[in-house]
C-alpha cells in the first residue's frame, strides 16, 4: 500500500495528451475535404498520423518516460524498418504504366 | 514490435496495390461512422490510462470499473465496424469484386479492417479477462497496465488506417 500512497496521478496531463490527440485526428477530416491534390493530401495524413502516434506512444505508451538509450533504438529501428517496406513503391508505377498490360 | 512489422507491411502493401491499380475505387461517402469510431478509440485509451491510474493508487473496484468501460467502448466499436462492413456487403463488395471498381480493393479493406477488428476483438476479451483477475487479487496492477500498452497499440494502428483506408478513399 505504500506504493498506492505515494501514486501521484497524472490524469490531468493525460485528458490534455486526450484532447490534442481528438484535434488531430479532427485535422485528418479537414485535409480530407480540403479538396488537395491526392499526393499532397497523403503527405498531410501521413505526417499528422506520425506526430498523432508519437505523442500516444510517448504519453500513453510512457515511451517519454524510458531512457534516452532505449528511445532511441525504438526511433533508429521505426525509421529503418519504415524505410526499408519503401523499396517497391517505383515498381508500383511500373505496373500502374510500365508495362505491356499497364491500362 | 512483430504486430506493428505486420500491420506496417499490410499498409505499405496496400498502398502498393493502390498506386498499381488505375481504378481504385472511392466508395465512402460519408466519414460520420469512421469519425465516430475513431472518437470512441481514442476515448478508450483515455479510460484505459484511468484504470491504469486507479490501480496504481491502489483502487481496485476502481480499476475495474474503468477497464470494464474500456472493454464496454472497443466493443461499440467492434460493433460500428461489422455495421459499416454489413453495409457495404450490402452494396455488392466482396472479398474480390465490388460494383465501383478493381476488386483488389475488397480484397485489401477487409483484410487491413479485419486485421484491425480482430486485433480490437482479442483486446476487448482480454481486458475483461486481465480486469477480472486483477479484481480477484491474481493479477498485479503492472499486468492491467501490459494490456493498456496493448490496447493503446490497437489505438495507434488505427490512426494510420483511417487516413490511408477511409479518408483517402472519399467519394467527393
Amino acid at each position: 500500500m505504500a506504493v498506492a500512497e505515494e501514486h501521484k496521478s497524472s490524469m490531468g496531463k493525460y485528458v490534455g495528451v486526450y484532447v490534442c490527440l481528438l484535434v488531430i485526428a479532427a485535422l485528418q477530416f479537414v485535409v480530407a475535404y480540403s479538396g488537395a491534390g491526392a499526393s499532397r493530401m497523403l503527405v498531410l495524413m501521413l505526417l499528422l498520423a506520425i506526430v498523432e502516434a508519437g505523442i500516444a506512444a510517448l504519453y500513453f505508451m510512457h515511451l517519454g518516460d524510458e531512457r534516452r538509450g532505449l528511445l532511441a533504438f525504438v526511433g533508429v529501428i521505426t525509421v529503418f524498418v519504415l524505410l526499408a517496406l519503401q523499396y517497391g513503391w517505383t515498381d508500383s508505377n511500373r505496373l500502374l504504366s510500365g508495362v505491356p498490360w499497364a491500362k | 514490435m512483430a504486430d506493428t512489422g505486420t500491420f506496417a507491411a499490410c499498409l505499405v502493401a496496400y498502398g502498393y496495390l493502390r498506386n498499381a491499380t488505375a481504378n481504385w475505387p472511392h466508395p465512402f461517402h460519408s466519414i460520420t461512422n469512421v469519425a465516430l469510431m475513431t472518437l470512441i478509440l481514442l476515448t478508450s485509451s483515455l479510460t484505459m490510462l484511468f484504470a491504469i491510474d486507479a490501480a496504481k493508487a491502489g483502487d481496485k473496484p476502481k480499476a475495474f470499473r474503468w477497464t470494464l468501460i474500456t472493454a464496454l467502448l472497443g466493443a461499440v466499436f467492434a460493433l460500428l465496424h461489422i455495421r459499416e462492413w454489413l453495409a457495404l456487403i450490402g452494396e455488392g463488395m466482396t472479398m474480390f469484386t465490388n460494383p465501383w471498381g478493381t476488386g483488389l480493393f475488397g480484397a485489401s479493406f477487409f483484410s487491413i479492417t479485419g486485421l484491425h477488428l480482430l486485433h480490437v476483438t482479442g483486446g476487448v476479451i482480454a481486458l475483461v479477462a486481465v480486469g477480472i483477475r486483477y479484481l480477484g487479487g491474481r493479477y498485479r496492477a503492472d499486468d492491467l497496465e501490459i494490456t493498456g500498452l496493448y490496447w493503446h497499440f490497437v489505438d495507434m494502428v488505427w490512426m494510420f488506417v483511417v487516413p490511408l483506408v477511409y479518408l483517402m478513399n472519399l467519394g467527393h
